[in-house]
């Protein structure tokens, strides 16, 4: 392996480093034989992938079919010259629109103070959800009240485009971007100071709403605004937006949202294979995943024959359990909407740490909602197990260090980096350097991976590689249909020093594989 | 000694305090920063009452209105229900008095109903006169107490009213004067149910 792997990167140095356009049309063929999808370091060795895994263009598939419709539309009204559909939705006639939000805006300044402070304007993201009446739903920054006249502008602005047949995508203006998702009987909107594009935007956008139907059903979401549609939403979400504060929190800082993928609490292959079979040995007959979480870490994932978790599923299952310390507290029992699984209904979690002050936290997912006794029952089992076969020490060991350095990769000029396995949607990360850790300067550093992302994905012109030398760090991003690799060098390394840094990188991952990525997943 | 197991459920609206009474009566022990319960939360405490060991095994409910529908699987069943209110909102009064109607209509014939009114330690800005409550759990035969699970006051005694009101196995007459009403038998606690 270590020679294909070799091979493979020998062949990308002869290529190319600089963006070439001609590139993206055969972004769909390996470039790298040994690396092709499933082979890559990480990929589990088993044809079932324990995580359904998604790439991001399947993550935002919806948004595109959404896109081709809407060209489809302005192809009715406007000539589809422009290969910018979100322009092309926009064009001339929107200039007054943009001056009327800003009126808007201005509007409820003089009635509330807080929305119009300094302050709230100088967010760099903000985010809105509101019903197709118009009623506000949730802000991220201030009350929904205050906003009810801005969010009426916005619903003005979907409706008025939408009479002509075309759909709303973006408003880009003054160092903003204003992003809209209509997703009825919801529209979010999105506004932004960041560089990120509209479509990074928009898939945070999505989140937010998966966020929602995970509360509520999509089916109760329809049925409520069928029945009445300037129903306030904001009774049924109380006591919930905490959850959709903290996703948009995660959303900025936790690579595996941007990444489309789960990290793995580094484990020894033996200890994990135990907890796994062990978890595997405590089913019941409504049991769909059993999820084994330490932290924001992935321990282990047991999944019903035939059954994927998608990562979006899962990224909202650990936002529920990482928001709520209520779960501390006794067994939890709660109904949960999937909405990657079925957006139809609930599954019932059972939540429960496994120690009161442990970061081990076991979520058993069923389709039925008398069944928690069994489900508690498992839990028990899972533990005894657990303990006989001495696996529950080494676990708790593990947990001691829940990461690890950079160094010991072993290459001086490298700071950090984020390496996906696609095949199986985990990826890998070290800890954050001390440079780093500061609040800020993880933040930048989340902002700058944020962008070669927002690169290497980009909607028309999207880039298999990228080098970046800026005055604080360099930066390099490679993505192959196999893995995704964004790397932070020192300002002091060269080009050439980070391509032989990722040779040496990929092998050192791919020695370390079964200590940092689930490479068997198990089913009931 | 013979361990009875008493299944209670925690109703009222969200906020009143539920989840800290549970907290201190099973853990003694108080969270400021609590976030409000998702779904539902089971704990169990063991406690001696005269001759018995009483195992309270309790549910204690989310009072958000998006788990309402939920609320039938957890008083179904239940040997008795605290409502709790937070006696400085008037608003979560109301809602007590709803879950009072809705246990009348739905909820076990026998239950033992208790209504807490929480957050007694905030007696200042206090919204519900303490006579109005008691008055309206004499009305329907109920268990009244005031709380204050932050200073750990009338948590322990809630629960040995509780305990005090399930008439014993075998000599149903002891403590019997405690009673506000006479309640049947319960069905046999042994069995497992939500």
């Amino acid at each position: 392996m270590d020679g294909e792997v070799h091979r493979a990167a020998a062949s990308w140095e002869n290529g190319t480093l600089a963006p070439v356009d001609r590139l993206r049309t055969e972004r769909a063929d390996s470039p790298t034989p040994g690396l092709v999808e499933g082979t890559e370091p990480g990929a589990g060795q088993k044809s079932a992938m324990f995580v359904h895994a998604q790439s991001f263009e399947d993550l935002t598939a919806e948004t595109e079919e959404a896109r081709k419709e809407a060209e489809g539309y302005s192809e009715l009204g406007k000539p589809a010259d422009s290969t910018d559909g979100i322009e092309v939705l926009m064009g001339k006639d929107t200039i007054s629109e943009k001056q009327n939000k800003k009126e808007g805006w201005q509007d409820s300044k003089s009635k509330e103070e807080d929305v119009s402070s300094e302050a709230w304007r100088s967010h760099r993201k903000h985010v809105f959800v509101l019903s197709e009446a118009g009623k506000p739903i949730y802000t991220r920054y201030g009350t929904e009240e205050a906003l009810s006249s801005t969010m009426g502008v916005m619903m003005a602005l979907v409706s008025f485009v939408e009479a002509d047949k075309n759909i709303i995508r973006s408003i880009h203006a003054d160092g903003y971007k204003v992003v809209f998702l209509s997703k009825s009987p919801l529209v979010l909107v999105g506004v932004s100071r960041t560089s990120q594009s509209d479509k990074e935007l928009m898939r945070e956008l999505q989140y937010i709403y998966y966020q929602i139907v995970s509360l509520l059903t999509l089916t109760q979401l329809n049925h409520i605004f069928q029945h009445k549609q300037n129903y306030d939403l904001r009774r049924l979400l109380a006591g919930s937006e905490h959850l959709t504060d903290n996703l948009l929190h995660r959303l900025d800082r936790d690579p595996g949202l941007l990444l489309s993928a789960v990290t793995c609490l580094p484990l020894a292959s033996s200890t994990r294979d135990v907890v796994s079979s062990s978890l595997q040995a405590a089913k019941a007959k409504s049991l769909v995943f059993s999820i084994l979480l330490a932290g924001d870490y992935l321990v282990t994932l047991v999944r019903k024959k035939d059954q994927f978790l998608h990562h979006i599923d899962l990224h909202l299952v650990f936002n529920l359990v990482g928001s709520s310390s209520s779960f501390r507290e006794g067994e939890g029992w709660t109904p949960i909407c999937l909405p990657k699984f079925n957006t139809a209904g609930f599954f019932h979690a059972h939540i429960s740490y496994l120690e009161p002050a442990s970061d081990l936290c076991l979520i058993l997912v069923s389709t039925d909602r008398e069944d928690f006794f069994n489900l508690s029952e498992c839990k028990q089992r899972f533990l005894e197990r657990l303990s006989k076969r001495n696996a529950y020490q080494a676990l708790k060991d593990a947990l001691k260090s829940p990461s690890y350095s950079v160094a010991q990769v072993g290459i001086p000029e490298l700071r950090h980096f984020l390496y996906k396995s696609k095949s199986s949607g985990l990826y890998t990360s070290p800890e954050l350097p001390v440079v780093y850790q500061s609040e800020e300067e993880e933040e930048r550093l989340m902002g700058l991976y944020h962008d070669l992302h927002s690169r290497l994905h980009h909607a028309t012109r999207p880039l298999r590689s990228i080098y970046h030398c800026g005055e604080t760090e360099n930066l390099m991003a490679w993505v192959t249909s196999g893995f995704e690799l964004y790397l932070c060098f020192s300002p002091l390394g060269t080009k050439a020093l980070a391509v032989s840094a990722v040779n040496k990188l990929l092998k050192w991952i791919r020695k370390e594989e079964d200590r940092l990525f689930i490479l068997s997943p198990l089913t009931y | 000694m013979a361990i009875r197991e008493l299944k209670v459920c925690l109703l009222g609206d969200t906020g009143v305090g539920k989840s800290s009474i549970v907290c201190r009566f099973v853990q003694d022990h108080f969270d400021h920063n609590i976030s409000p319960t998702i779904g539902a939360s089971f704990l169990t405490k063991t406690v001696p009452c005269g001759n018995e060991l009483h195992k309270f095994l309790i549910w204690d409910t989310a009072g958000q209105e998006r788990f309402h529908s939920l609320a039938p699987m957890y008083y179904r069943g239940s040997a008795a229900a605290v409502i709790v209110y937070d006696i400085t909102k008037l608003d979560s009064f109301q809602t007590l008095k709803k879950w009072v109607k809705e246990l009348k209509e739905h909820g076990p014939e026998d239950i033992v109903v208790a209504i807490a009114g929480n957050k007694n330690d905030l007696g200042d800005i206090r919204e519900v006169p303490m006579k109005e409550a008691k008055e309206f759990a004499e009305s329907i035969a109920a268990i009244f107490i005031e709380t204050s699970a932050r200073n750990a006051v009338n948590v322990e005694e809630l629960f040995q009213k509780i305990s005090k009101q399930i008439p014993p196995l075998e000599n149903p007459e002891v403590d019997s004067n405690e009673s506000f009403k006479l309640t049947r038998q319960p069905p046999p606690s042994t069995r497992r149910c939500c």
